[in-house]
């Protein structure tokens, strides 16, 4: 009976297998962008592991410094206390042409020293010889190119299993490169250490120990926003399938009532019936699974490049460039659609369990049912924007700013259909004659059919315009910001610090202002923090881009008297002009000004060259903007490298460094505009499959129209009327909660994320352009069920009136 | 594990030729390093503290214990320089790398630590004045100058110690007024010893803590190339007899001759230089120890002393599985003197 039962219900599927195309390929979507999305994450994370791993960072707890760096003396002190600690100095170094990350490391105590050695031996190199000059540098064969071809002095030895990027070397060349001869940037804590050892909170109250899983990196705990924002995206695609998903499926159970009254009646039992329909949704949902997982692999794969570059944009995170496939991300992908199709399915499933054993077919399309619904729906979706605020009010951090947004957009698609069936009763004010009346009418009646995609579309919509407006916003904001920022004409990098003196008296003599560009390393309670240095000038009064300040905050800062911080320490930290901040141990400043600070995920403060000279003399002086009319600038760098042996990429002109600046913050956004795409794909198609949904149940209303006198073609005409009708009062309801989407992206998600806040631009012909969009995918979903409506043969109508149906 | 891999390859970097290298690369050219000459009068206590133009230096101590369980112990602490090129130089630059080997070993157990360390940050090193040489929390120090009274400690994974020692009996200049020969062709390193202590203190063993006394013996050697390139590797006694006398000597293992020297030390601390060949030893008994084949029972003679006798190793098992792996434990002598002491064997791989 089994067997001959199933054969029944899936005969269903060869006599729509439009709908069968529906539900699979909403479930395809649904997965497969989710899955995309996890799989960008995982590759990324996996990335930083890696990193971690090949750097024998990984594993270790770590002591950082609460300020400054740790010296080396205390170092030797925490070894002579018994622990077993191996010293890291990190830090940027320029090599003639081109800046490397250096990672020094003790070559005898480093938990990589094996596999370094075996590298160094493989070049027929003692590696003991690594630690005595010239030293010699370990880096992956890509970056061993770029640093054979910067310098001659160190010897470099290729390891495949280091990350890019990164030159590691013996702390004898690192502390050499970076002249920091004395101090260390923090301590691994070797993973054998002996018992009865004084606890390291004693010995080191000055540091800070964060255990190994915390401590995977700077990277991991940056991009952390930047991983949930892209699941955030994920999971909106994903709920946005679903919906395509549960139509279909209400509408296959509801199309097979007649057959389930008459299996029921030929005794198949209930239990059995359900038991089949639960498989058969299990079955397409694996299969749909599967195919939505190949997708989004695909998708994956053609995203990565995108999000490699955002990463590298926004945090300078390493990221290598493939896509591996890893048996955690099938399963929970999978999953993850089988969890979401019997999600989906529960009402229905529910319904048909429920349902008497003879019980008619529903006779009536399901649209008439329930304008009651619309206002407990409504009521739900007040109570859930509600909720959302009071999350926002009463929690601090990501996760509350993305529940805020999460409740703001369930709570505005709950109360669509509310104010859609509202906003076409306000038209329908305006019907002029009969035909026009029912139109109007008929579009209301709709609504239920089509509220879970016009919901659909409604989040596409918003999110489109609210990550819109953020980017757009962002760029206006960062363009401007780039104006202020990079006032010097030209910027100039030495080869050397006794270039750099010598280029710094040249153009004393040429009567050229040069402001040396000279910075510290060190952190803040854990984090990284570079201090400036700068040289009091009248440019920098006029242009820098300060966004608090007290009244006399330069003349402070020029004095040495007190310092700038960017606006990311100040978020992080909660500080304000006037509070005072711990550089480093005993080097205590008032804040004298905040300024903004785009682009760059780590603190930062300013303070006047002279005082910072006064405790680092030792610091790098290579960088220079220089200030030049402008048409004098050509005929400054041609004299710059008539004078000096600096090669070519190292002088640059602002207009350039504008332009490459905007090119990085560009390529950092491409993943957005890709995701908001494709969510609007999908949202358009969940409006084809409710409009092929609703098409059967369509005939009887449309039957009596037509015998009326309505064309075929009219009747057509009016379904991409209809279509574009409620396309359009959803875009113009979807364009508040956009900006209600932007504002908080801008103002709450932005200064979580990345510690600043943005001003928001408004963007109307951006509105107007996704609003034609809209209208275009409206017509388009629309064209299928017009065309079959516009060529129905007209017996198909006739049978409304005599077919029980 | 990661030393291992860095101090054989530097051993390895050391070697010039394909020569015999000998044990630890110690059977190599001196490449700018100094070399010992006769005739350096050492002078005290600046020569206690380390010679960074020498290629290697070692502080050692050794001491015969007894617990008041009864049971006989031996502890052994070891700090050795190995320099990657003469001199000193501040910070991270220094050439100059320490690695301290430190065990305790009973009957039935021989438990050891190592420790490695750089140069010129304060992680480890020597200072003559007041004496103190340390790696990490390893240490021996004295409140003077002298190495009349010394604290001691180490610490592994499963043992810990603190032993005083006060020396009763003088300073003693191996070979000729400290400068020691070690082949026929000349090698030759700095070497004295001061093997008059009293020893007291505490080990920290898996079982518990346990009381001891004993004696200890102290030896600093410093050289550029210590072996000759057909050597690889040495049998060393420190036997200190129930007489008063004491005796060390040692054969290196040439690849046609060994080569034998020593010295005798009277009740009173007199040195009196053994002229090669004089004293003898001779394996009677081999053990398996980490898959190798050791003489741990030996025989033993000086005649010129009237001195024969059985050396036998506390525990056959003392084998140092350090980066260069060496077997060195206490020994108990019988025969025409009885008495206690320490056997060093290396380069038998």
């Amino acid at each position: 009976m089994t067997g001959a039962t199933l054969l029944v219900i899936l005969s269903h599927w060869r006599r729509h297998p439009l709908q069968l195309a529906t539900l699979v390929t909403g479930l395809a979507l649904a997965a497969g962008l989710w899955s995309a999305v996890q799989a960008i994450n995982a590759e990324a994370r996996a990335s930083y592991d890696r990193a971690a791993e090949q750097l024998g960072t990984a594993g270790a707890a770590r002591l950082v410094p609460e300020a400054g760096t740790i010296p080396v003396a205390r170092y030797a002190d925490l070894r002579r206390s018994g622990w077993r600690l191996a010293p890291v100095l990190e830090g940027v170094v320029r090599l003639e042409r081109q800046s490397f990350d250096i990672m020094g490391v003790d070559l005898l105590q480093h938990p990589q020293a094996p596999a370094l050695a075996t590298a160094a031996e493989a070049d027929s190199v003692p590696p003991l010889e690594a630690l005595l000059p010239p030293g010699r540098i370990f880096a992956h064969p890509e970056t061993a190119a770029l640093l054979t071809a910067s310098q001659h002095v160190h010897p470099v030895t290729r390891m495949a299993t280091l990350p890019r990027g990164i030159a590691l070397a013996d702390l004898s060349l690192a502390s050499r490169l970076l002249r920091r001869p004395d101090s260390l940037s923090y301590l691994l804590v070797l993973p054998e250490q002996r018992p009865g050892l004084t606890p390291l909170s004693e010995l080191a109250p000055e540091l800070t120990l964060i255990p190994a899983h915390a401590a995977a990196s700077d990277t991991a705990r940056l991009t952390d926003s930047f991983h949930l924002n892209l699941t955030a995206f994920g999971l909106l695609s994903f709920a946005v399938g679903l919906f395509i998903v549960q139509g279909t499926i209400a509408l296959s159970l509801e199309q097979r009532r007649g057959m389930i009254r008459t299996l029921r009646s030929l005794g198949v039992p209930m239990r059995l019936l359900s038991g089949l329909f639960a498989a058969e949704l299990a079955v397409l949902a694996l299969l749909a699974g599967a195919a939505g997982l190949a997708g989004g692999y695909v998708v994956a794969a053609a995203l990565l490049p995108g999000v490699n570059a955002t990463l590298a944009g926004l945090y300078g995170a390493p990221v290598d460039g493939s896509l591996s496939l890893r048996p955690g991300w099938v399963l929970s992908g999978l999953a993850m659609t089988l969890g979401g199709t019997f999600l989906a399915a529960a009402q229905s499933l529910f319904a048909l369990w429920r349902m008497p054993l003879l019980a008619a077919p529903a006779a009536r399309a399901r649209g008439q049912q329930a304008s009651r619904s619309h206002l407990a729906g409504a009521v739900c979706g007040v109570a859930a924007i509600a909720a959302g605020f009071l999350i926002l009010a009463t929690f601090q951090g990501l996760i509350s700013g993305f529940a805020f947004l999460g409740a703001l957009m369930l709570g505005a698609a709950l109360l669509l259909p509310l104010l859609v069936s509202t906003g076409l009763s306000l038209g329908a004010r305006f019907a002029k004659g009969a035909y026009s009346e029912w139109l109007w009418a008929d579009t209301q009646a709709q609504i239920p059919g089509m509220s879970l995609a016009l919901m659909a579309l409604l989040l596409a919509l918003a999110a489109n315009i609210g990550v819109g407006t953020m980017v757009s916003s962002f760029r206006l904001t960062f363009t401007g910001w780039l104006d202020q920022r990079l006032f010097a004409e030209v910027y100039v990098t030495a080869t050397s610090d006794s270039q750099g003196a010598e280029l710094a008296r040249w153009l004393e003599k040429q009567g050229i202002t040069a402001l040396p560009r000279r910075y510290k390393d060190s952190r803040f309670k854990g984090a990284p923090l570079r201090i400036y240095g700068f040289e009091d000038d009248a440019a920098f009064r006029k242009n820098w881009p300060l966004l608090d300040a007290l009244p006399d905050v330069w003349d402070q800062t020029a004095r040495g008297e007190a310092m700038l911080i960017n606006e990311q320490l100040a978020r992080r930290h909660g500080l304000v002009p006037g509070g005072v901040l711990e550089l480093e141990p005993e080097w205590r400043l008032p804040i004298a000004g905040i300024y903004s600070d785009y682009g760059n995920p780590n603190g930062q403060a300013m303070v006047s060259l002279a005082a910072l000279l006064a405790r680092a003399p030792n610091i790098p002086n290579r960088q220079f903007g220089l200030r030049a009319a402008p048409q004098e600038i050509s005929g400054l760098i041609k004299s710059i490298r008539e004078e000096f042996d600096i090669p070519r990429e190292n002088i640059t002109d602002q207009a350039t460094v504008k332009a490459r600046s905007l090119a990085v913050f560009d390529r950092t956004f491409v993943i957005t505009a890709a995701l908001n795409l494709l969510t609007l794909g999908v949202a358009g198609f969940a409006l084809l499959t409710s409009l092929l949904t609703l098409w059967n149940q369509r005939l009887p209303q449309l039957a009596p129209v037509w015998a009326m006198g309505v064309t075929r073609r009219q009747l057509a005409a009016a379904e991409v009327l209809r279509s574009l009708l409620l396309a359009a009062v959803t875009a113009v309801l979807a364009l508040p909660l956009g900006l209600a989407l932007a504002w908080s992206l801008l103002s709450v998600i932005n200064v979580e994320a990345f510690g600043w806040k943005l001003p928001m631009f408004l963007f109307p012909l951006d509105w107007l352009r996704l609003f034609l969009l809209a209208l275009l995918a409206a017509v388009i979903a629309a064209a299928l069920p017009a065309r079959r409506l516009s060529r129905i043969d007209p017996a198909e109508l006739l049978k409304v009136f005599a077919n029980e149906r | 594990m990661n030393v291992r891999f860095f101090l054989c390859a530097a051993a390895a970097g050391w070697a010039t030729a394909a020569q015999p290298q000998g044990y630890a690369g110690l059977g190599t050219e001196a490449e700018g390093f100094a070399i010992p000459q006769p005739g350096t009068q050492l002078s005290f206590p600046a020569d206690h503290g380390p010679h960074p133009d020498f290629r290697i230096e070692w502080w050692y101590l050794t001491a015969n214990l007894v617990g008041t369980d009864g049971a006989d112990y031996g502890i052994q602490w070891t700090l050795f320089r190995s320099a990657l090129a003469p001199g000193e130089a501040e910070g991270w630059k220094s050439p100059q790398i320490w690695m301290a080997h430190a065990a305790v070993t009973s009957q039935d157990q021989h438990l050891f630590a190592e420790r490695i360390a750089r140069g010129g940050v304060g992680q480890a090193g020597v200072q003559a004045d007041p004496f103190n040489a340390w790696i990490d929390d390893w240490q021996i120090r004295s409140a003077r100058e002298t190495f009349e009274k010394l604290s001691l400690s180490a610490a592994g994974s499963d043992f810990s110690y603190d032993l005083d020692l006060t020396s009763y009996g003088p300073l003693v200049l191996h070979g000729d007024n400290g400068y020691s020969v070690k082949s026929a062709s000349g090698q030759a390193s700095h070497y004295y010893s001061q093997p008059h202590y009293q020893v007291s203190g505490t080990l920290e063993l898996p079982d518990g803590p346990i009381t001891v006394t004993g004696h200890g013996w102290l030896d600093r050697e410093w050289s550029s190339q210590p072996l000759a390139e057909d050597q690889s590797g040495w049998d060393w006694f420190s036997l200190s007899f129930d007489s008063g006398g004491k005796l060390m000597g040692f054969v290196l293992r040439g690849e046609t001759s060994n080569f034998t020297s020593g010295t005798w030390i009277t009740a009173d601390g007199t040195a009196e230089p053994l002229a090669p060949g004089t004293f003898q030893a001779g394996p009677l008994e081999t053990s398996d120890v980490e898959g190798r084949k050791i003489p741990t029972r030996w025989k033993v003679s000086l005649p010129s002393q009237g001195v024969s006798v059985e050396v036998q190793s506390l525990n056959p098992q003392s084998w140092m599985g350090t980066s260069f792996s060496y077997w060195e434990g206490p020994v108990t002598v019988a025969g025409s003197h009885s008495g206690t002491g320490y056997l060093e064997m290396t380069g038998y791989e």
